[in-house]
């Protein structure tokens, strides 16, 4: 403790410290500096030590604390890289106590994460994600809270930050801790983007058609509030009666026709499917008091 | 095509002389436009309309394709304002040029190349974007890009081509391309992203998630009762992933009925 005091009131005048170091470094800035005491606490490394070589000597870089026994030259960029993992793996950990996630949430405002390229979402902070917690199988992603998406970082120099320095529940944990993120959300467009051609929007049938419409959605009319409260522990299957609305929805009956004298095996089924939703009892049936309305 | 033997010395002072269309795509921030046939631009029926944009088209169009070079004599602002409009009424006729099969083909050829960069979304996997405008008239809005996988838009990654306008691409651009190279719709994926925390999903983001997923199945069942195939791994299609189960059970339901 009192090596790493006298560090950092140096750190002014001479020496930096290996931390504020490695968070200035090209390249580095998603990372905010760890506290030394969340480092020296020994509970928070647990089962760090098994994932990085030299772990003894990385921490003891990582908190400027000279080594009882002097490593090795040969082994020196081993640990200097160990370190750097070891760092960010604790930096994952980090953020998601109270001291982190005040960090971050300054960075966040300052918008060190960089904007939403998404038209729609009108420059919406990013917030840094990891889609794997094991570090070396993926690079930092960065999930924007508007369209619950991720996106690769606009530059490449974040090409070589692990994604496991920022962690799968770091996002998560940030807009349960800053609600008012998703209130900032709300109050953006849910307008989507709708292909033209010469003014005429292209139908969902045409070959290069809109079939992604579904991925910006937002629940809106009263049919689909409703939808989207079925949908809260699972997806609501679809029905025979849902089936029959998309055809008239379709409006073509011609093709409808055909389809129903055509083949026998299709009508069986959708017997099959009637009891289905027969049994689905109640679940059913309020689906279809939804097409009804 | 004797003109175009003529030199134009171009304004940013090099010493070297080239077209005055090769001098404008090599200057930085135009690396979307493409090439424009001069018979395009000299044609006046494509045109039409353009004169409301900028003044002394006929001038322009000299310049554009190097018929005439703006004299040294005419006093620098005269010279300046020759030269944007120029700029301006090449990126106009650009706009109508890029949805004729010419310009489409030169179109493709930057699309293949990523010239207009890759979609930033991760699930998208890299798909190369399409500029488009949105509004016809210029002045209303920045070029955005358009990817054709999850149908949506972005906004230029670099500053230099923010400041594009919209109308010179068009608004129609990206449809037009799509259906004449329907070879090129890219199978949609149908994964999404649900954010956790120590490995459990967020609800009220799981909950939109699901809404989401049956929206789309709705769609795939309004597909197939047209009997449009939208068969996975295929343009247009989606791509069928190992723990989709919606295609799982799509697929026993196929099995079913053959077996039937």
């Amino acid at each position: 403790m009192s090596t790493y005091n006298n560090v950092q009131s140096d750190s002014s005048e001479e020496v930096e410290s290996w931390i504020s170091i490695f968070c200035s470094m090209f390249g580095h800035d998603y990372f905010v500096e760890v506290a030394p005491e969340f480092i020296e606490d020994n509970f928070n490394l647990t089962g760090l030590s098994s994932l990085v070589p030299f772990f003894r000597d990385a921490s003891d870089t990582i908190l400027d604390l000279e080594p009882e026994v002097p490593i090795k030259a040969a082994n020196v960029p081993l640990v200097e890289h160990a370190a750097e993992v070891l760092y960010g793996l604790i930096h994952a950990r980090y953020i998601l106590t109270k001291h982190g996630l005040r960090a971050m949430a300054e960075k966040y405002q300052d918008n060190c994460f960089g904007s939403c390229p998404r038209y729609y979402c009108q420059g919406m902070h990013l917030l840094p994600i990891g889609r794997y917690d094991q570090p070396g199988i993926e690079t930092v992603r960065l999930y924007c809270p508007n369209c619950n998406d991720i996106y690769l970082p606009p530059s490449s120099r974040y090409l070589n930050i692990d994604g496991a320095f920022f962690g799968t529940s770091f996002a998560g944990m940030f807009l349960k801790m800053y609600p008012e993120i998703g209130t900032q959300c709300e109050k953006r467009t849910k307008q989507q983007f709708q292909l033209k051609l010469f003014g005429f929007s292209l139908n969902e049938r045409a070959p290069g058609g809109s079939r992604m419409k579904w991925l910006r959605q937002h629940p809106q009319t009263k049919e689909e509030l409703e939808e989207y409260k079925k949908c809260e522990f699972g997806i609501p299957k679809l029905t025979d009666e849902e089936d029959k609305k998309a055809k008239s929805d379709s409006g073509d009956e011609m093709l409808d026709v055909e389809k129903s004298k055509g083949s026998p095996g299709s009508q069986k089924d959708s017997g099959k499917e009637d009891e289905v939703a027969g049994t689905k009892g109640s679940g059913g049936e309020s689906m279809m008091s939804i097409v009804k309305d | 095509m004797a003109t175009r033997q003529e030199e134009y010395v171009s304004d940013s002072g090099s010493d070297y002389t080239e077209y005055w269309i090769d001098w404008f795509l090599g200057s930085r921030g135009n690396e979307y436009f493409c090439d424009v046939d001069p018979e395009y631009i000299l044609d006046r029926f494509n045109l039409t309309g353009l004169n409301r944009y900028v003044d002394k088209i006929g001038l322009l169009v000299n310049i554009i394709t190097d018929q005439t070079e703006i004299s040294e004599s005419q006093p620098e602002e005269t010279r300046a304002m020759l030269e944007d409009n120029a700029k301006f009424l090449y990126a106009l006729v650009h706009a109508r040029y890029i949805i004729t099969s010419r310009g489409l083909d030169k179109m493709l050829e930057k699309y293949r190349n990523g010239d207009f960069g890759y979609c930033p979304r991760v699930n998208c996997k890299l798909t190369p974007l399409l500029p488009v405008g949105l509004s016809d008239k210029p002045g209303v809005a920045s070029v955005k890009l358009y990817c054709p996988n999850c149908e949506d838009l972005y906004n230029p990654k670099s500053s230099r081509h923010a400041s594009i306008d919209g109308a010179f691409f068009g608004t129609s651009f990206p449809a037009m391309f799509l259906q004449t190279f329907p070879n090129l719709v890219p199978t949609h994926n149908v994964e999404m992203y649900v954010p956790k925390i120590f490995g459990f999903q967020m609800h009220s983001e799981a909950q939109m998630t699901r809404w989401r997923a049956l929206k789309c199945e709705q769609m795939l069942s309004r597909l197939d009762k047209m009997g449009i195939d939208y068969a996975k791994n295929t343009p247009g299609g989606f791509i069928e992933s190992a723990e989709d189960e919606r295609f799982k059970k799509r697929d026993m339901d196929g099995r079913k009925q053959s077996a039937i």
